[in-house]
């Protein structure tokens, strides 16, 4: 049929390198997480602080990260620096990148979810002589990541698939990167590509089962 | 000792607070009933630091609440405050809810903490509710968590605003018996209430507000029973 045989054998001979770039795609997508976490953490304090730079950097940066394809947001992470001097390899830009995007999604993630937090929680904390910084950190966060759970692990599975967009920079250790690099060696192009898609289609579903399981212990009261 | 010196504020254009004079010694239970919007819960917010005033001062034994170099959060462990929300804090139990801020702001040990927080948990009747999250507990039981949190910062003095406003009537008093024992054991207490019973039952003074000004002070007795203002007699009679 369309003059292509299948040869499944051949394809599945090379799943342990695509596993080890699995391993790779995770490894990035985890990173980015913690990191984007952390700066989107950072930017929610940028918009409360009142400090209009701060708040000013913040807007900018969930607007460019949410309105911009990512493609271009990795491209300009390796390929536009460079123009600066800056060369990062094809693991850091893309690295970069995701980051990038991930904290600009959950800032406004965030951000929705302090609304559902009433201004008289911080003002119990700062009745009991904490600091502003100090209320937002014991009483707001610990609450606000509860809300946003779901939609930070929406966020961690598009970063697991915006690993894809490594090979733009010449990244070749990550799942797609590697499915690529076989697919010049065997031309078996629809077997390994459907391999790679069961095995991205797995991590997913393990991520979304897993968090469900997190949920069920951190959602208690 | 709280005094309040010619203490003006207003929130835009809206005058709240006209010169306010009073001086809470040490020791007393001081009641403020007053109608919607008198000011009552401003007084109390800016007692404490949370709302700026517009002049005059207020000395929390003789430190300056508003002045530039005093240090408003150290200050405000000798203060404290229960409000008519109960503001339990729903992600943690009602154990965490009361070491939190003896942990993190006085430094405490977490055995130092747990000690003192099951102390003042007993007292206001929670001893066995330990580990439960807020979610679980009635609005009388959240409200005396609030009050044993506030209490285990060992504060010197305690403002209460409309802490019974919120409950439903059948668990006000459980949390009026709370605020009934405090006073017995000599807190310093300021009391915004709608509870005109246990003003008279449990206050020194109390203080009249209309409009922004503190219109009458006295002991219950006189205060209840001879009115001078026409608007106390007005509010008493609506009150009735
Ligand atoms: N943060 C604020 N911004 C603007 N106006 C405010 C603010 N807080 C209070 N006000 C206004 O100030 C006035 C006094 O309010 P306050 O809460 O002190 O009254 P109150 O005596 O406690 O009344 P109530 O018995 O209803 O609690 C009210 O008109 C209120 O709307
Ligand atoms: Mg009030």
């Amino acid at each position: 049929m369309f003059g292509y045989t299948f040869q499944w054998k051949q394809a599945l001979s090379k799943l342990p390198q695509m596993l080890d770039g699995a391993l790779v795609t995770m490894e990035i997508a985890l990173l980015s997480m913690a990191i984007g976490i952390a700066l989107a953490v950072l930017l929610t304090l940028f918009r409360l602080s009142g400090n209009r730079v701060l708040n000013g950097f913040a807007v900018t940066w969930v607007e460019v990260a949410r309105n911009t394809p990512a493609l271009f947001q990795i491209y300009m992470a390796h390929f536009g620096v460079a123009s600066f001097g800056i060369h990062f390899s094809p693991f850091t830009s893309l690295l970069i990148g995701i980051t990038f995007n991930n904290a600009g999604y959950l800032a406004e993630n965030f951000r929705g979810a302090l609304k559902a937090i009433p201004e008289t929680q911080t003002r119990a904390g700062r009745s009991l002589g904490m600091t502003p910084l100090e209320a937002f950190g014991y009483i707001v966060m610990p609450q606000m990541l509860r809300i946003a759970f779901l939609p930070m692990t929406n966020q961690m599975v598009w970063a697991i698939l915006m690993t894809s967009l490594g090979v733009t920079v010449g990244l070749n250790i990550d799942l797609y990167g590697v499915t690529q690099d076989l697919n010049a060696l065997t031309f078996r192009t629809f077997e390994l590509f459907a391999i790679a898609g069961v095995i991205f289609y797995l991590i997913t579903k393990i991520i979304q089962l897993g968090a469900r399981l997190v949920a069920a212990r951190l959602f208690r009261y | 000792m709280i005094e309040i010196e010619n203490v003006y504020k207003s929130f835009g254009a809206l005058q709240v607070l006209k010169g306010i004079n009073l001086t809470v010694p040490n020791g007393e239970v001081l009641t403020v009933i007053g109608g919607s919007g008198s000011g009552k819960s401003t007084l109390l917010t800016c007692i404490n630091g949370l709302e700026k005033i517009d002049s005059g001062r207020i000395l929390v034994d003789g430190t300056d609440v508003h002045a530039k170099s005093t240090d408003l959060n150290k200050l405000r462990q000798k203060l404290g405050i229960v409000f008519q929300q109960f503001n339990a804090f729903p992600h943690l139990t009602v154990l965490e809810n009361v070491t939190l801020a003896p942990r993190k702001v006085l430094g405490q040990s977490k055995e130092q903490a747990r000690e003192m927080a099951v102390k003042q948990l007993s007292h206001v009747g929670l001893g066995d509710k330990l580990d439960v999250y807020p979610s679980r507990l009635s609005g009388g039981q959240q409200q005396r968590m609030a009050i044993a949190r506030a209490l285990a910062m060992s504060p010197d003095y305690m403002l209460f605003d409309e802490v019974t406003s919120a409950l439903d009537p059948q668990l006000v008093g459980e949390v009026l018996d709370t605020l009934r024992l405090l006073a017995s054991e000599g807190m310093t207490m300021i009391c915004v209430t709608h509870e005109m019973k246990f003003a008279r039952e449990v206050s020194d003074r109390v203080a009249f507000f209309d409009k922004g000004v503190m219109a009458e002070i006295a002991p219950p007795a006189q205060l209840f029973d001879a009115p001078q203002t026409e608007s106390l007699k007005t509010f008493l009679a609506a009150t009735h």
